[in-house]
């Protein structure tokens, strides 16, 4: 039941992104991809939420080839860095599109979702926001919803990419910790992009360091931080 | 002196009034003269002599087939206005620039060019004339041929409105919506086209305008056959080299007053959702 992602590469335009790609994480495992922009670290977090297509290599995940599933079949909640919550509907029915765009079998009914939105607000210690518009809410409140919105289906896998990156010092602590404490709570399998080493490694149970498409180094947070295993490893924490 | 130096982006009052008076001036002259023209040269013989021309079967005619050819053009050029926007701004493929640039080419090309195309194409001479007459299906000369000019002429208007649009809005909410698990259908329904949604009205509008208007390209199609292939804009012109000038302006005031239409019922959209209209633009 872990996450298995074995040698995955990608190339824009004859730009490689990735070259070769690979590490292993138990199941309910909190990974964090940090790196310098341009290391990588957010086209491989798009090909594991399928909005990218990997040009080779493989990714394993709850006993699923997972690259030859369609996003929408992965129920892999994705957070964005900048929120991109629907911007004429409501934080409630933000929250409830996953549920409410289900096929009809699987489709909770009305109450049941006015009754996981008001759980999910309160989660995310946003109550009685539901009839808000985005608009009306400030950043660290947007991403709180986004959040939301990604826990409402019930995912397989959490995805946040630079989730926080928006934000002011004081509100990405708040978020941070409470991310934490929400992915405990839920258990959920989770890979968190950042290129700020503190929050990385404040946040997650694993670290991967990438550069230029590849993995330096892969670890906890203290045997990365202890042993650095390369120079660029040691240079960029140090920083 | 102080207010000058209170405000650095304020100009000098001369230059203030001169741009007033060169823009007033030509809105003016160039446009509001020549409409306000129109409507007293349709009522210079009385406003009997405007209606008796209005329900001449001809012009009645006219009328219907206008209506009828913008009925059939505008909801073809819209969906093909959402298709063409939505593959440009959410999809990269090999070509992109030169789908652009060919969506744009009703509006450089010559709508009389636009039509003697078409006669090539479909006409007794052309490609496709001969085997569609074997079919007994008459483009030329007819409602068909009609819509195709329309067709050709309005395409440009809605995917115009739409591209920068939903480029400006990027794929980010359509990328979230399929990670939620929503189907290419459920995405458009929910999140592209509510997003979209002023933009389509608008270039569906200034189609719909267009449409009723155009001329060039439906003059060479349509044959000129009164009470039967004849448009409005070409019954204006037939009425008039006949020297029936009260007809002529009698329809043109119609074209026009359908033009106003539009315009008022553009602005009343745009005073009516105002505050929809600026929600959507803020992010």
């Amino acid at each position: 039941m872990s996450l298995v992602v074995d040698s995955v590469t990608k190339k824009f335009a004859r730009f490689p992104a990735l070259k070769g790609a690979s590490f292993v994480a138990p199941q309910g495992a909190f990974v964090s991809l940090l790196g310098p922009s341009g290391s990588g670290k957010t086209t491989l977090l798009r090909i594991l939420g399928g909005l990218e297509v990997a040009d080779s290599g493989s990714v394993r995940f709850a006993d699923l080839n997972w690259l030859d599933m369609p996003a929408r079949t992965r129920n892999a909640g994705f957070v964005f860095q900048q929120y991109a919550l629907f911007k004429h509907m409501t934080v409630a029915d933000n929250i409830a599109f996953g549920l409410k765009v289900r096929p009809r079998d699987r489709r909770p009914s009305r109450a049941d979702i006015a009754k996981r939105v008001t759980e999910l607000l309160a989660l995310v210690q946003l109550p009685g926001l539901e009839a808000r518009y985005p608009s009306q809410l400030s950043g660290g409140q947007r991403q709180r919803v986004a959040l939301a919105r990604a826990l409402a289906i019930d995912p397989r896998m959490l995805l946040l990419d630079e989730p926080f990156g928006a934000l002011d010092a004081k509100v990405r602590k708040e978020l941070r910790a409470d991310l934490r404490r929400i992915h405990d709570h839920a258990g959920v399998t989770t890979v968190f992009v950042t290129h700020d080493q503190e929050e990385a490694f404040a946040v997650a149970d694993l670290v991967a360091v990438m550069k230029d498409g590849r993995i330096e180094q892969y670890g906890t947070p203290q045997d990365v931080r202890r042993d650095p295993k390369t120079a660029f490893v040691s240079e960029f924490l140090s920083v | 002196m102080s207010r000058r130096l209170a405000n650095p982006t304020e100009d000098p009052l001369w230059l203030k009034l001169t741009l007033g008076i060169i823009a007033v001036g030509f809105i003016a002259i160039m446009l509001l003269l020549p409409l306000v023209l129109v409507f007293k040269e349709a009522l210079a013989s009385g406003v009997k002599t405007f209606f008796s021309a209005m329900v001449e079967p001809d012009t009645l005619a006219a009328v219907k087939l206008s209506l009828l050819a913008a009925a059939i053009a505008v909801p073809l050029n819209t969906v093909f206005g959402i298709a063409a926007a939505w593959s440009i701004a959410k999809f990269d493929f090999r070509g992109k620039t030169f789908l652009v640039t060919l969506i744009d080419l009703p509006f450089s090309v010559s709508p009389v060019v636009a039509g003697l195309v078409y006669v090539l194409v479909f006409g007794m001479q052309g490609w496709l004339g001969p085997t569609l007459a074997g079919y007994d299906i008459r483009i030329l000369f007819s409602l068909p041929g009609i819509v195709l000019a329309t067709i050709f002429v309005t395409f440009p208007f809605v995917a115009r409105e739409l591209i920068p649009l939903m480029v400006d809005q990027g794929r980010d909410e359509e990328e979230a919506a399929a990670t939620l698990g929503a189907s290419g259908f459920q995405t458009f329904l929910r999140v592209t086209l509510p997003n979209i949604k002023w933009g389509l009205l608008y270039g569906i509008l200034l189609c719909n305008a267009r449409a009723l208007g155009e001329f060039g390209a439906v003059s060479v199609l349509s044959g000129h056959i009164r009470g039967q292939t004849n448009t409005m804009p070409l019954h204006v012109q037939l009425l008039y080299d006949n020297y029936d000038y009260a007809g002529a302006f009698a329809v043109a005031a119609l074209l026009a007053m359908l033009a106003l239409l539009t315009l008022a019922l553009k602005s009343f959209l745009e005073w009516r959702y105002a505050d929809e209209l600026a929600a959507s633009h803020r992010h």
